[in-house]
């Protein structure tokens, strides 16, 4: 072992005990295990291991000491990097200790030395699975310093673009969660349709994932020719291919006895870890932000919020189900009733100006070079701006100095907050039904480390 | 019995490589038949329509590092996949394919042995091949190998009780326990499936326990277990597992077929075909089911094999018992 890894076991150690003494107790067994038993190569596991079996060679057979099993970070169904160190009594999960951080990026310390419309795109790449609704939670809160106008077109084509990213999220959540039950042909089904709502996403934005399409004062650009048509191909069709998961699954004896009365928590114990999103709203929480704190024109839409009453496993899968078809009536409406004017606020000290203009207005150039090389400054001061993206409330915390750089950008992430229901939920639960928890809780590795 | 050692030797090596070949196409078939199942193509690259895919998976299978893990008990962890493999190529033996040929004077009989008790034989042979699962789990020196034993040995002993159960109601028509009398008891009679269709679904959905397929593939899961029990094997060791898996299945699927359907009769075509016919109708059963179904959990299997599939079975048996008794008396 260097003397580099031996000085990080040190520091774990010490982070664990300093946490233990302020908290009053002793250490727990998996604290123990992250400080002390924590092997980086398999000699040095197997020297420990081996170690391990001669102190505890006196111990009678038959004894019932957990058996720690390392769950992650390369784990099939882990989503992504996370790592529970896990504590088994044969098939019984006895406690789970989550280890974060393999994905850890420094997004929100890099968008410190970033403009702020160069930020747009660092925060596109934290919850992968909704490159929308980061952005939109960030722009909405650099909007708020600016005290910007956006116009209605914007905000629609926004609205739009973040219930399509929605179906595409709930998509991806799908598909893995019934390929961790075994149910292995929904996860093909629901990549189909994703697949088809990425081509959208590539018309209208260049790219298929993180997508730099929202831009502080409104979108990059309007809706390309045919769009329109293909879109809503889209969401006529969708609602068929939801009764077709819902056929598979809804009313599968296996499936509901794999779901029902999985990880379900109070209400109250939800509420009191923060935990937002299809998780709450499974429980009977009505929390949806865009109905309590109607952002971007939603409040011109009509939908309804799904609810549900047990908070299980199965709840959530049916408010997710139920959500993706009150997203493709939200996109319809956006449809039909498109405003028309500019895609994008007219402020030229904010946005840059339309490509045309250049070759004919020397200030335009002026503006255009000033944006791109400095940015636009942002008063001093500081706001906060939240969206429901589909794991929850995705909130953006953005401070300003007055320059062209923030001083600090924190992201709410709903996977992070909502991580926290895990280990509650798992305790005496079986390892299967662990799986099935962390599918259901939706969270992305990549916005819990960021 | 009188056949000279040559033929059967030459039978069983035929035999074997059949069953060898068929194993590496079954495999191909479930990748393509799962493919069409989930709206995409399945292997078409290696060969023409991918039909040289199992080829390419062996030769990447064999340029494997052939290694033992550290902390692996080394002779147990080598002998497992074999134990896999025989047991699962022996069962094979007892299945009859037709009825004897006579060729320059010999008579050949197209079963591997035509023991009294063939049935019995077959059944201790899969408890064998239990040991390969449990012994290789044991032996990698893997947590979750060790689940991965542990659910297959709970597992396989819930479901032989309700398999066993479920086809002494054809004993009991047949009155025999070797596999050629009851293909000739259905000949005389007919198709025990209609006379037993209870005990054909219970003896499918324990066949399905046994081999370890979803939605029983629990020793396996690999959303919770990686791999479960060979998740330290790879190469040739882990072709092993897979082919043990495969040809249990057609073993199964086989005994399935000569319990229920009717073995190797039929009309026009010889018998071997009709047999093959039938293992092939109850394989694609397999696949159906790992294309369309969740896995249960570990309790809820405990469950539904001894709170519902054992009562289902054991009353079956009894009603059989019951007419036999009373109408069948001789």
């Amino acid at each position: 072992m260097s003397s580099e890894q031996a000085d990080v076991f040190a520091l774990e150690a010490r982070e664990a005990r300093e946490a233990a003494r302020r908290e009053g107790r002793e250490l727990a067994e998996t604290e123990r295990i992250v400080a002390q038993v924590e092997a980086s190569t398999p000699q040095e596991a197997i020297a420990r291991t081996r170690a391990n079996e001669e102190l505890s060679s006196e111990m009678a057979p038959g004894s019932r000491a957990p058996m720690i099993i390392n769950l992650g970070p390369q784990h099939p169904s882990t989503h992504g990097v996370l790592r529970l160190i896990t504590e088994l009594d044969g098939e019984t999960v006895r406690d789970i200790h989550p280890v974060i951080g393999y994905l850890h990026t420094g997004i929100e310390k890099q968008c410190e030395n970033k403009t702020y419309w160069q930020g747009i795109t660092l925060v596109t790449r934290m919850d992968y699975l909704s490159p929308f609704f980061n952005i939109h939670a960030y722009t909405q809160s650099v909007e708020k310093l600016l005290d910007l106008e956006v116009p209605a077109r914007a905000q629609w084509l926004r609205v739009m673009i973040s219930e399509l990213n929605r179906i595409t999220s709930h998509l991806v959540w799908l598909g893995t969660s019934g390929l961790e039950l075994g149910a292995i042909s929904i996860f093909f089904y629901a990549y189909r349709e994703r697949d088809r709502a990425l081509d959208l996403f590539e018309m209208i934005s260049g790219e298929r994932m993180n997508n730099r399409f929202f831009q502080v004062g409104g979108c990059a650009d309007d809706m390309p020719p045919g769009f329109e048509t293909l879109l809503r191909e889209f969401v006529t069709e969708m609602p068929s291919r939801i009764d077709e998961y819902e056929g598979l699954l809804s009313q599968n004896p296996i499936w509901l006895e794999r779901t029902r009365g999985v990880g379900s928590l109070p209400a109250d114990q939800l509420i009191d870890l923060g935990i937002t999103g299809p998780a709450l709203r499974a429980a009977g929480v009505d929390l949806d932000l865009r109905k309590a704190r109607p952002y971007s024109g939603y409040e011109h839409f009509d939908f309804s919020v799904p609810v549900g009453t047990n908070g299980d496993a199965y709840d959530r899968y049916l408010i997710r189900l139920r959500e993706m078809r009150e997203s493709v009536r939200i996109i319809e409406q956006c449809l039909d009733g498109m405003p028309e004017g500019p895609h994008i606020s007219d402020n030229r000290k904010v946005v840059l100006p339309p490509r045309g203009e250049l070759a004919g207005s020397m200030e335009a150039l002026i503006h255009h070079f000033k944006l791109v090389t400095e940015g636009f400054s942002v008063p001093a001061g500081e706001a906060y701006c939240a969206v429901e993206s589909p794991r929850g409330e995705m909130g953006c915390y953005v401070v300003a100095d007055g320059g062209p750089k923030p001083v600090r950008v924190h992201m709410r992430d709903p996977s992070f907050v909502n991580l926290q229901g895990l280990r509650p939920m798992a305790k005496n639960a079986y390892l299967a039904d662990l799986i099935v928890m962390i599918g259901s809780m939706d969270n992305v590795m990549g916005g819990v480390d960021r | 019995m009188n056949e000279p050692l040559v033929i059967i030797t030459i039978e069983a090596l035929i035999t074997v490589l059949v069953v060898l070949n068929a194993f590496a196409f079954a495999t191909l078939w479930e990748r393509k038949l799962l493919g069409r199942f989930q709206a995409r193509y399945g292997p078409n690259r290696a060969g023409p329509v991918g039909y040289m895919q199992p080829l390419a998976d062996l030769l990447k299978l064999v340029f494997k590092e052939d290694f033992v893990p550290e902390g692996a008990n080394r002779v147990l962890f080598q002998i497992a996949p074999l134990i896999s493999v025989i047991t699962a190529v022996t069962a094979i033996a007892m299945i009859p394919f037709g009825d004897p040929i006579h060729v320059d004077g010999y008579t050949i009989q197209l079963v591997g042995a035509n023991v009294s008790v063939g049935l019995l034989v077959l059944f201790a042979l899969s408890g064998l091949a239990t040991y390969a699962l449990i012994l290789g789990g044991w032996a990698s020196g893997n947590k979750y190998s060790l689940l991965g034993a542990a659910r297959s040995a709970a597992q396989l002993v819930s479901y032989e009780v309700a398999m066993g159960l479920s086809v002494v109601g054809v004993l009991m028509i047949s009155r025999s326990m070797s596999l050629v009398d009851i293909v000739h008891g259905q000949e005389s009679s007919t198709w025990y499936i209609l006379l037993q269709p209870v005990g054909f679904i219970v003896f499918l959905v324990a066949a399905v326990a046994e081999t370890n397929r979803p939605p029983f593939d629990l020793p396996e899961a690999e959303s919770e277990l990686v791999a479960g029990y060979h998740t330290e094997y790879a190469g040739m060791k882990f072709a092993m597992f897979q082919m043990g898996e495969y040809v249990s299945m057609m073993v199964i699927s086989a005994l399935g077929a000569t319990l229920f359907l009717g073995g190797y009769l039929g009309p026009w075509l010889p018998g071997f075909v009709w047999l093959v016919i039938k293992i092939v109708v109850l394989l694609f059963l397999f696949i159906w089911m790992r294309a369309t179904l969740p896995r249960l959990r570990y309790d809820q299997l405990m469950r539904f094999g001894w709170k519902l599939l054992l009562p289902i079975a054991t009353a079956n048996l009894v009603i059989t018992a019951i007419v036999v008794a009373v109408f069948f008396q001789t």
